[in-house]
């Protein structure tokens, strides 16, 4: 039998970014009886990396800014794929969730008149970034941080969850996992789980996340019989460093060309001028001075094409790096240098400045940055009730990152802190609720835990087998190779034999040495969550057979009204694991109903 | 470049250790953090060490390069001297294994500090000048990568310290809501009495490791202990307010303060 120590909660949160601190701060201030549990220490989630800002209609530096504008641009940057209700209620109440900040202690910056400052982004249509330099992650984790350990929520640190447990009934009963330092197992029980594990990225070679992003949510909810969706729609986004060869992937904010940098290429082209989409046509500048004007006062011309959507950009550089037109490193530059002033530089990107500066020895108030396409966002996840962030397998709620809907096939910048606080807060209240309702003891099934433990202590019991390191270096080169910002049939079909492989050796990895902070062993659990999100997306991105927002197919290079109405769900019907049958199809997206649709017609 | 790097590791657990060698072709740009995940690869695969941004952004990979604290993710091998680099887990805390240490002492003491408590949100939201909220900005940049309290003496060399005495890193967060405009809470007993702030005799090693450049003695600790303590009692108070007023006495060099 399996040794391991127990806990008991009423709600337990997984994931300790934005989305799961904000969802426990929830659940505990209704005086539940709440843990986080987190693979890293507390406030070195991704969250703390992003940089640019938290969108929301605040109207503090644009009046004419309300929900509404708010939610039409999430809806477009999104190519009309997102849950509708997930956009609206995100816009209606991210205001709010910044204030809240603010009375819990963040420091943003400052209009002349004292209110929140706001910075532009692509794909707004208004300044409406609140931010503080461009650190703004790092405000906000350290905010929610502190508010949560001021309400005492029980943190469990550097303690990695493998697998969620159910009850006699299918009802989610509490997860199992092992504490890193010493890799001894724990079992949580508890009424309503709340997962919020974030991204997907280290599944790619060259991508701006961080190691803890593997997927284990989505994979889990997956395992556990819940629906996820849009899993083709991975983002890439248009400027991560392209050299050193060693941070090829770091982000370079978009607030950089919010403000005011441009991209160029080796001819010294403004590039972005030969590559505005119909759809955006009418509300871009046609010529440099026009788009120049644009900064100083958005009513004296229109946005400058560096401002599209992420998608829009990124597939551009890329095309312009396959034309030979790129900069010596592969990629294209980013001029911020002959635009504005040093001083204006170091205090608007004073991170950026720093990152260059010691990491490639460049200064970017002198130079021009080289910047290329990184693997940076999953906008596919868990499929939750937009109220709730309630997951279709009971006791199970979903929120940030790892759930899906919110950002249909293209997020918008900025659109992920908002996303994280609005349905933080509303997972946090779905799972209390559910937890307050749910009446008896939850009895996690005991076969379960035997079998995950069994599983996961399975690499140190082998006397040969698959380096875990070596394997992921693979299924990196696959999915960047073959899976990346540029789909084909033939390639996605390749990918899925490649993953089957992975998947068999990945079955059979050995680790040597202890359990104690072994993070060649702590690799080999991330693998068969990376594995299976990875089969995933693949699969989806085989069946979307249109380009649309993140996902871009070469054979099928425009977007396909029918497949513009739905959503594709994959589920695992006959048992969850990275081995087992996916099973995918479309389904209807939730219709618009008409007073919102109309918000498109006015031409707004 | 040299063909070749050699890299000192500090390998063990809190039952004891010793360093290991290990060798490796060099390759460009590469930092510290670079050849420990090679290392991890190729060499060692239980090699533990902290880490998570690869960019000095979120504090993880905290350790002593050469025996100096720094960022393992932010300094580049071709800036180190030349010859074999040692890379050691920070002293000042219980080693778990390897490079990590048990760092939950800080986790401790962030739990003392009294929170933020502002007066009810009026209408429209808070209202704050730029101006007034810049002191505080510096000392949000912290990224906890507790490189300060690794290098502090107080805690260094004294092992018995750690139960009243809070270090650096928390009096940059006690300056920093001190300075809040919208703060109403009192904290000044508690940092004389509990958090030890008496302690600290200014070196400024702290300020020196800081990898976000806070001025972390010069800005948080003296105005602090001026708030605290009764010059009479405090030469070291007397000596800040003296710099303080000097400061004071220019408002334009105020104001160009604290970016
Ligand atoms: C460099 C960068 C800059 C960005 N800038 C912006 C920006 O300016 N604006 C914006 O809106 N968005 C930005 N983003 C995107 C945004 O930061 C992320 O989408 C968001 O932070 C995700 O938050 P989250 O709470 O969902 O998850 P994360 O912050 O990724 O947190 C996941 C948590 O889950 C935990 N976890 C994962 N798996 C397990 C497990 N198995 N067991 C236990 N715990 C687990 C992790 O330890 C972690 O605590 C940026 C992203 C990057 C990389
Ligand atoms: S200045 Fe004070 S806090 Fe900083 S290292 Fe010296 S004694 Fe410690
Ligand atoms: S003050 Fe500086 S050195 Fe200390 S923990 Fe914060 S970032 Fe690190
Ligand atoms: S890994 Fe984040 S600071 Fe080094």
């Amino acid at each position: 039998m399996a040794e391991y120590e127990t806990h008991d909660y009423d709600v337990i949160v997984s994931g300790a970014g934005g989305a799961g601190l904000r969802a426990a701060i929830e659940a505990k201030s209704r005086g539940l009886r709440t843990a986080l549990i987190c693979k890293s220490l507390l406030g070195k989630a991704h969250t703390v990396m992003a940089e640019g800002g938290i969108a929301a209609a605040m109207g503090n530096v644009y009046p004419e800014d309300n929900w509404q504008v708010h939610f039409r641009d999430t809806m477009r940057g999104g190519k009309m794929l997102n849950n509708w209700r997930m956009a609206q209620l995100h816009a209606q109440e991210a205001p709010e969730r910044v204030q809240e900040l603010e009375a819990w202690g963040a420091l943003f910056d400052r209009t002349a008149d004292g209110r929140i400052l706001q910075r532009d982004f692509g794909g707004h249509r208004y300044a409406r970034l609140a931010h503080v330099g461009d650190r703004t992650g790092l405000e906000m984790i350290r905010t929610l941080q502190q508010r949560a350990v001021a309400l005492d929520v029980a943190v469990f640190m550097e303690c990695k969850i493998l697998r969620l447990l159910s009850d006699a009934d299918g009802v989610i009963s509490g997860a199992v996992g092992y504490w890193r330092a010493t890799g001894d197992m724990v079992v949580f029980s508890a009424k309503a789980v709340v997962l919020a594990t974030g991204g997907v990225g280290k599944s790619w070679k060259y991508t701006s996340n961080s190691w803890e992003c593997t997927g284990d949510g989505h994979a889990m909810a997956l395992w556990a019989g819940a629906d996820l969706i849009d899993m083709e729609c991975v983002q890439f986004h248009p400027t991560g460093m392209v050299w050193p060869l060693s941070v090829r992937g770091i982000l370079v904010t978009e607030g950089v060309r919010g403000d005011g940098g441009v991209l160029r290429n080796a001819e010294g082209r403004r590039f972005m001028f030969d590559y505005v989409a119909d759809m955006f046509r009418e509300e871009t500048a046609d010529s440099e001075e026009e788009a120049d004007r644009w900064y100083a006062d958005h009513s004296a011309g229109r946005r400058p094409p560096e401002l599209l959507p992420r998608d829009e950009v990124a597939r551009a550089i890329n095309t312009e790096v396959k034309a030979g037109r790129g900069s010596p490193h592969g990629g294209v530059f980013l001029d911020i240098a002959s635009r504005r002033s040093p001083e204006y530089i170091r205090r608007r990107l004073p991170s950026m400045y720093h990152q260059f500066m010691e990491l490639a020895g460049v200064d970017i108030t002198a130079e021009p940055m080289e910047v290329g396409p990184t693997c940076h966002y999953m906008m596919g996840g868990v499929r939750v009730d937009a109220e709730t962030g309630a997951a279709t397998v009971p006791g199970l709620f979903v929120c940030g990152e790892a759930a899906g809907g919110m950002h249909g096939s293209n997020r918008l910048g900025g659109n992920s802190l908002s996303d994280l606080l609005v349905f933080g807060y509303r997972a946090g209240m779905g799972a209390s609720d559910y937890a307050e309702g749910r009446t008896g003891t939850p009895a996690p099934n005991q076969a379960e835990i035997e079998h995950t433990v069994a599983e996961a202590l399975a690499p140190f019991e082998r006397d040969d087998g698959e380096n875990p390191y070596e394997l992921h270096h693979r299924l990196q080169d696959t999915m960047q190779d073959l899976v990346g910002i540029i789909r084909t049939g033939d390639e996605l079909d390749q990918a899925l034999e490649r993953l089957d492989e992975l998947v068999f050796l990945a079955g059979k990895v050995k680790v040597t040495g202890g359990r104690a902070y072994n993070p060649a062993w702590n690799l080999a659990t991330d693998l068969p969550a990376m594995l299976t999100v990875s089969r995933c997306v693949t699969l989806g991105a085989r069946d979307r057979r249109e380009s649309r927002g993140g996902h871009t197919r070469e054979d099928y290079p425009n977007a396909d009204p029918e497949f513009g109405k739905v959503n594709l769900v994959q589920r695992q019907p006959s048992g969850g694991g990275m081995a087992e049958e996916i099973k995918i199809g479309p389904e209807p997206i939730p219709e618009m109903p008409p007073e919102l649709a109309a918000l498109f017609e006015e031409g707004h | 470049m040299a063909a070749e790097v050699v890299m000192r590791v500090w390998r063990g657990d809190s039952s004891g250790g010793a360093f290991a060698e290990y060798r490796l072709p060099a390759q460009e740009g590469e930092v510290v953090l670079d050849v420990v995940h090679r290392i991890q690869a190729t060499q060692a695969g239980d090699l533990a060490c902290r880490w998570n941004c690869k960019a000095g952004k979120c504090g993880s990979c905290s350790a002593e390069i050469n025996g100096t604290p720094r960022l393992m993710c932010m300094t580049r091998m071709d800036q180190l001297p030349e010859g074999p680099v040692t890379v050691a887990p920070m002293r000042t805390f219980p080693i778990i294994r390897d490079l990590v240490t048990d760092v939950s002492f800080n986790f401790e003491v962030a739990k003392q500090v009294p929170p933020f408590a502002p007066p009810p949100r009026p209408e429209g939201g808070y209202r704050m000048a730029q101006v007034d909220i810049e002191r505080g900005q510096e000392f949000c940049k912290c990224i906890e990568c507790f490189m300060c309290q690794d290098v502090c003496h107080v805690i260094r060399d004294h092992e018995e310290n750690k139960a009243h005495y809070a270090g650096p890193r928390f009096f940059i967060r006690f300056a920093e809501l001190e300075m809040h405009p919208l703060d109403t809470n009192d904290r000044r007993e508690l940092l004389r009495q509990r958090e030890g702030l008496g302690l600290c005799n200014i070196t400024k090693c702290c300020t020196e490791v800081c990898p976000e450049h806070i001025k972390i003695t010069d800005n948080a600790i003296i105005p602090l202990k001026e708030r605290v303590v009764d010059a009479a009692y405090d030469p070291v108070a007397w000596l800040g307010r003296t710099i303080l007023r000097r400061r004071k006495a220019s408002p334009n060099e105020a104001a160009a303060h604290g970016r």
